[in-house]
């Protein structure tokens, strides 16, 4: 049973549609009641176990949805490269439940073997990118797939960085094939805390390569009269967020968008809410939006 | 140097001198020590959120105050080496026991280390416990010979001076105002099991205990049953037995 991928699995790529992330709280809601949402995402490093009860969940609502493999481990930006038992482990993971996508970052998690369980910032330079664009390839030939990398959020400039991050993702991008995952809470995110304009980000980034969408809430750190805004997933997506996404869908006329939540997780029906109106803003770009039919999601092997 | 950030990241997240780190962060009015400690915190805050989804017991034996001060130090000195949250913390329970700060707590060890058992339990491999029908087509002379081996999610937990069974049961999230538990009960053992989906968690007399630690060790019945009654003379074999084919332990026959 391990690692063969069952036939009673849905074998649709991940539609252009809203997803929502699988949390732990809401799997037997999936399992009993079938929530109608297109696809669904799940963090690849939770279901890493031998087996037990999460992976037998996790089987049986494979079969009812398209599923996208979100990871927050691997550490694309470590400069000492990637572990290889991670990369085996993930890799038996994806020939097990067959996912329609499969994600990582652009950020670093792991420094001498050290797992620090968050997604750092790595500075935009070009031996930064070598780094990342050596790993992004070592990930896509250990995987047998393509994979795309989420543009970051982050809370600190350095000063030694030399591109733009929208420059640096589509670089990443261009020398490794790669696709892109547009988070566009990230980009508000980053926005706000580096002072930049996210339009100009959207411009930059090669909308063909872009594969998925993000949407998320966020929270808002004073720290006295400034702020910086904390990419935790633990709130509803904000209005200035929802017009980002309007904006990404009127350049790329559709793609999967998935809406997170990872703390303080909610009611299922307030997440299956979120996706409505992701869904409402994916209909309104693909019959009113001048690009319709544009940005046909990546293809995956 | 990426290599030379990253070093001095890592040193400053996990409460070492972050000025190095700091140094790379470029000025604003939002200072690189405050910008700094958003990532340390997340960093601690969320490794420490992930002992307490693993040992949700200890954390009610001593407050949630306590328990995010204790995770961070032990954060701080053991970070994972693992990109699993789920494999984190199998080394908590011994930091525990050696806490300073907890010392009048001495059975806090203990029973993490059930709890950790328990998250060990949840995500061991599958496998079918042994089919009963198995024993019945030995013959009654092999018996004595026969060796089994566990189930993956099989874990036996003794405590030798803390009944950390019934202070583990009573101390259940959903059970709001916990009883005193007597100390005097003294040690206990518990069995971890999950003979379908869900993890099991029983109280076994010390007969039993050194039934199924000869057993683990793959030690033949015979010698298993000697162990058992020599640590409980009442140790009833037949029904010993039963319980554990009930409770799979045991996956095969070896």
């Amino acid at each position: 049973m391990a690692n063969r991928p069952s036939t009673a699995f849905v074998t649709d790529p991940i539609p252009a549609s809203a997803g929502i992330g699988l949390r732990h709280p809401h799997v037997t809601d999936f399992v009993t009641r079938r929530p109608p949402v297109g696809w669904i995402e799940v963090h690849s490093e939770n279901y890493l176990g031998a087996g037990g009860p999460r992976l037998a969940a996790l089987e049986q609502i494979r079969r009812d949805y398209p599923l996208s493999c979100h990871g927050v481990g691997l550490s694309l930006g470590s400069w000492e490269g990637l572990d290889v038992d991670h990369l085996a482990r993930l890799r038996a993971l994806f020939d097990r439940f067959q996912p329609g996508l499969v994600s990582e970052h652009v950020a670093w998690s792991v420094q001498d073997g050290t797992y620090l369980n968050d997604l750092l910032p790595l500075p935009y330079t070009e031996e930064a990118l070598a780094i990342l664009c050596r790993n992004v390839e070592q990930a896509q030939e250990a995987f047998g797939r393509q994979i795309l990398v989420e543009n970051p959020s982050s809370y600190v400039s350095f000063a030694e960085s030399t591109i733009p991050e929208w420059e640096f993702m589509a670089e990443t991008s261009r020398r490794t094939g790669c696709g892109l995952l547009l988070d566009v809470n990230n980009i508000h995110v980053s926005a706000h805390n580096h002072r930049f304009e996210p339009g100009p980000y959207l411009d930059a980034i090669p909308l063909e390569m872009v594969g998925e969408v993000h949407v998320a809430g966020h929270f808002v750190h004073a720290f006295g009269d400034q702020a910086i805004l904390i990419d935790d997933h633990g709130a509803p997506v904000n209005d200035a967020v929802w017009a980002l996404l309007r904006e990404a869908l009127r350049r790329l006329g559709s793609a999967p968008v998935l809406v997170e939540w990872d703390t303080r997780i909610p009611p299922l029906e307030v997440l299956l809410a979120e996706a409505e109106k992701a869904q409402a803003l994916l209909d309104l770009s693909v019959t009113g939006g001048a690009r319709a039919g544009a940005g046909t999601p990546v293809r995956v092997a | 140097m990426l290599r030379d950030l990253q070093t001095r990241f890592r040193e400053g997240l996990l409460g070492g001198d972050a000025g190095p780190a700091m140094v790379a962060i470029e000025e604003d009015t939002i200072t690189p020590a405050q910008r700094f400690g958003i990532y340390r915190n997340n960093v601690l805050g969320s490794l420490a959120g992930a002992l307490a989804a693993a040992f949700p017991v200890v954390e009610r034996l001593v407050g949630q105050r306590f328990f995010q001060a204790a995770a961070r130090t032990f954060v701080q000195q053991s970070p994972p080496s693992v990109p699993q949250l789920l494999a984190y913390g199998d080394s908590f329970p011994a930091f525990l026991e050696a806490f300073p700060a907890a010392s009048s707590v001495p059975y806090l060890g203990d029973v993490g280390r059930l709890e950790w058992a328990r998250v060990e339990a949840v995500f061991a491999a599958d496998a079918a416990p042994l089919d009963p029908s198995a024993l019945t087509s030995v013959p009654p002379e092999a018996l004595a010979d026969l060796r089994f081996a566990a189930h993956p999610a099989t874990r036996l937990v003794e405590s030798a001076r803390f009944p950390i069974h019934t202070i583990w049961r009573v101390n259940q999230p959903e059970n709001p105002n916990p009883r005193p538990v007597d100390l005097k009960l003294g040690g206990q053992a518990a069995l971890v099991t999950r003979p379908g989906l869900a993890v099991e968690t029983v109280a076994i007399s010390p007969g039993d205990a050194a039934f199924v630690q000869a057993l683990l060790r793959h030690q033949p019945l015979g010698e298993a049953a000697e162990a058992a009654l020599a640590a409980e003379p009442e140790f009833d074999l037949q029904n010993g037995l039963t319980a554990h084919l009930k409770s799979g332990t045991f996956s095969h026959i070896v």
